[in-house]
């Protein structure tokens, strides 16, 4: 146990403490976590800056309004309802078809419109918001994800996450829905997160249910090396990301659609640390490096090349599978 | 900078804490273990006469300042009397009357007493007694008291020596003619031998009295008051014995009275006697402290939760433990890792399990927890808006305990009923919780997490229950801030969860050859 402890000190892993007191409390101030938390709110900066994000079909703010989601789908074969404020995952509804009056969701189940009118008054009521306060519904685009991800992916959407330390993209991962996250890429609910080479943008590791694995648990695909196209693009969105929300310690969800391109899906205020899991490698370092180069340049491409500097400094790799 | 901020501010709250808890220990001696039983001297004057059919009072001399004692309690124990107790001329008295009494007559007074925690220097006479004037003494005792005061005063001191040495001749095995006047063949075992010091010690100016008491000693019955006298300096009153000189008090002596009157005085009553017996027990030392501190009346009695009614005195004992379940939660969460339902859910139960046991007390949180999902998981059906739906469940937990309370009663079990005091609207945010960690992460991660919430409540119902802590944390509810400060230093703790050195294993370590993600 001790011995562990001190291995994965000198590896350079932040535990959760760490993250709060040393990351999280002095970096986000308080005040921004609004605009990460309001989903609404995220979007309507991201436009403002120029950012793709999907397009929203539109919000429902009360019960009575929820069955006008009809009309707001409508010409609309797919979409998704998700909570303004939810975390986690929790509380998206992917539509992906429609047959007859029937909705069908992304595990192939069908829906009638009271059911989805059902799942937006519970999302309203706010059973899946911070604090289970009265919430929002999100209706918006489906992303049509990228065919690169085709084998890898249990019906839901994989997305990218990237660690964004004080505007300079630090770590990211793949992630990936499987069977028992429910086609959701949320690594607490299952999903399989891969870490990328942050110089190559191909993917290395891989961990599930913070496990090592070599293989999509579904499909017994492999995970590493998996080349993730406009890498460098991604890099520079995701740096971007922090003039919308000058949080210093910052999730940025993207996805690549295949006709869109990248979007920005969401942001995080308290991103998780399995991540680290993922990229076999502690965060310390990379946040050492980026503290130690403040005062940090005001170009995201700038930034970008900060944490370039650190990885090809390097010289060991990753724990190798 | 904060870090040392943060810890000063705990070491400051700390030092403050013990002082207090120090303080308390020393001067009201507070016990820091419950049972330690502390030694009781009880006292009791037993008052017989024969009743003379007429209105009967009866006054008795009662102890106000006990010396090196403090008094815990007293009782008067009289059938068929009204009692009327005051004070008269500095002197506390009881009084029992009646209009007609017949035959033997039995009164009694009881007292409680035990020894102060710290010697005090005498008594601290704010009112320095005038010096009495020089009797005007009719010869041949006037000349006999003044050769031998006269001796006296070429060979001492100062006042205490004097008397000192004044009573040594008085006392002499072979006295001379001076002292055989001045002794007039009284008894000097007798009051009316103190009376006489006194007189005569008023020829040098010295304020004397005479001075009651009881000599403790266990299991000692039909005792007598011994009479002492007692001499003013100028600064405080000094005892002396009567018969020898010697300073001082004799070994467990509980002053009864300062008072020139009689001890007792009954008005239509006759063949009075007055018996005192004294036996010693042992007393919970909380109740001691407690009239330690009242009888002190100091800034630290105040601090005493005895001061309150009773049953608030409960509500305490149970509130004070609260932050020693949150210690144990804060200590779960953030050193442990465990995940919980809800920060303080866990404590509201363990407080539930106080009263239930906790065999009890887990079998019925689960058929509670049980019985609002599968209503929960019902309702999901009929598709209801979350507050209502929240009511619907509440509804059912309290209908569940009322069924519960019901059957046991039939059955005869009265564990059954301590239910009624599980928190029920925090049962059903458990419910609704778990449902929806239900349906977001499956059944697994619900189940988990419930259990790691029980098993966190059962370990606060373990620590709040600690019959040491509780006596502890309620005669000293300043060690609270002892607590204070581990959760100050708790909040800047940034080392790893011990969950967290299992869940980030695979970093440092090679993965397991199977290479399968754990279920």
């Amino acid at each position: 146990m001790l011995s562990r402890i001190r291995k994965l000190k000198a590896a350079g892993v932040v535990g959760i403490n760490n993250r709060n007191r040393g990351y999280i409390m002095p970096h986000n101030p308080r005040a921004l976590y609004a605009r990460v938390d309001d989903k609404v709110e995220t979007k309507r900066l991201a436009i403002a800056a120029g950012i793709a994000v999907p397009e929203l079909y539109g919000l429902i703010h009360a019960v009575r309004e929820a069955k006008d989601f009809e009309r707001m789908v409508e010409g609309h074969k797919d979409f998704v309802v998700k909570p303004a404020h939810g975390s986690g995952g929790k509380g998206i509804l992917v539509i992906t078809d429609r047959r007859r009056d029937m909705y069908i969701k992304g595990d192939g189940h069908a829906l009638t419109a009271a059911e989805v009118q059902h799942h937006i008054e519970n999302v309203l009521g706010g059973v899946y918001s911070l604090g289970g306060q009265p919430d929002q519904a999100i209706i918006e685009y489906r992303v049509k994800f990228d065919r690169v991800f085709e084998a890898v992916s249990y019906r839901g959407v994989p997305d990218i996450r990237v660690l964004v330390y004080r505007g300079v993209p630090a770590m990211a991962m793949l992630r990936l829905p499987t069977r028992s996250s429910d086609g959701r890429a949320n690594l607490h609910q299952g999903a399989v997160g891969a870490g990328i080479d942050m110089l190559t943008g191909a993917t290395t590791l891989a961990v599930c249910k913070n496990r090592r694995i070599e293989e999509h648990p579904d499909f017994g695909t492999p995970l590493g090396g998996l080349q993730i196209p406009g890498w460098p693009a991604l890099l520079l969105l995701a740096a971007r990301c922090h003039e919308l929300a000058p949080l210093g310690y910052l999730g940025v969800d993207m996805v690549l659609d295949a006709e869109l391109g990248p979007l920005i899906l969401e942001l995080n205020a308290r991103p998780g640390l399995g991540i680290q899991i993922a990229n076999g490698r502690g965060l310390r370092g990379v946040l050492n490096h980026i503290d130690a180069a403040a005062p940090l340049p005001t170009a995201p491409e700038a930034r970008v090349a900060v944490m370039r500097a650190y990885y090809e400094g390097l010289t060991e790799a990753p724990v190798p599978l | 900078m904060k870090r040392l901020q943060a810890t000063i501010l705990a070491l400051l709250v700390t030092a403050a804490a013990l002082a207090l808890m120090y303080a308390k220990i020393t001067r009201l001696g507070l016990p820091l273990l419950p049972n330690q039983l502390e030694q009781v001297w009880s006292v009791e004057a037993k008052i017989e006469f024969d009743a003379s059919r007429h209105a009967t009072v009866v006054d008795f001399d009662i102890p106000d300042k006990l010396g090196q004692y403090v008094r815990l309690d007293e009782y008067f124990i009289s059938r068929g009397y009204g009692l009327n107790v005051g004070i008269r001329d500095h002197d506390r008295r009881a009084e029992w009357s009646t209009r007609q009494a017949r035959g033997a007559q039995r009164l009694y007074y009881r007292l409680e007493a035990v020894p102060q925690s710290e010697d005090d220097p005498g008594e601290p006479s704010k009112h320095v007694p005038a010096p009495p004037n020089v009797p005007a003494y009719e010869e041949p005792l006037a000349s006999a008291i003044q050769d031998t005061l006269g001796n006296v005063r070429d060979e001492s001191a100062n006042v205490f020596t004097f008397v000192s040495q004044t009573l040594v001749k008085l006392n002499a095995q072979a006295p001379n003619d001076n002292v055989m006047i001045i002794r007039n063949n009284l008894d000097r075992g007798s009051e009316a031998w103190v009376d006489r010091l006194i007189y005569v010690l008023a020829g040098a100016s010295i304020p004397a009295r005479r001075v009651r008491g009881v000599i403790l000693e266990d299991r000692a019955a039909n005792q007598h008051l011994t009479t002492w006298l007692e001499v003013h300096n100028g600064t405080r009153w000094e005892g002396f014995d009567p018969q020898t000189g010697n300073r001082g008090y004799p070994d467990n002596f509980l002053r009864w009275s300062v008072s020139d009157e009689p001890l007792l005085h009954i008005e239509g009553g006759r063949n009075v006697s007055v018996s005192f017996s004294v036996s010693r027990y042992a007393k919970s030392p909380t109740m001691v402290a407690r009239a330690r501190g009242v009888a002190n009346d100091t800034f630290l009695a105040s601090t005493m939760l005895y001061n309150l009614p009773v049953n608030t005195q409960n509500v305490y004992r149970v509130l004070l433990m609260v932050p020693f379940g949150a210690l144990v939660v804060a200590f779960m969460r953030t050193i442990v890792g465990l995940p919980t339902l809800g920060t303080f859910m866990p404590i509201l139960v363990a407080i539930a399990f106080r009263e239930t046991e906790l065999a009890w007390g887990i079998a019925l949180f689960i058929l509670i927890t049980a019985s609002g999902l599968s209503l929960r998981f019902y309702l999901e059906r009929l598709q209801l808006l979350l507050v209502p739906r929240l009511c619907s469940v509440l509804v059912l937990v309290v209908l569940v305990m009322t069924i519960i309370s019901l059957v046991s009663a039939k059955l005869g079990i009265d564990k059954g009923f301590s239910i009624a005091l599980f928190p029920i609207v925090i049962l059903t945010m458990v419910i609704e919780r778990m449902s929806v960690i239900w349906e977001e992460s499956g059944p697994g991660q619900a189940l988990k997490e419930g259990m790691g919430s029980l098993s966190v409540a059962i370990l606060g119902y373990l620590v709040m229950k600690n019959e040491h802590l509780t006596h502890l944390v309620f005669l000293f509810p300043e060690s609270l801030l002892i607590l204070l400060a581990v959760f100050i230093l708790m909040g800047r703790y940034t080392g790893y969860r011990l969950m967290e050195v299992a869940r980030f294993k695979d970093i440092v370590e090679a993965p397991s050859s199977d290479a399968k993600p754990h279920p």
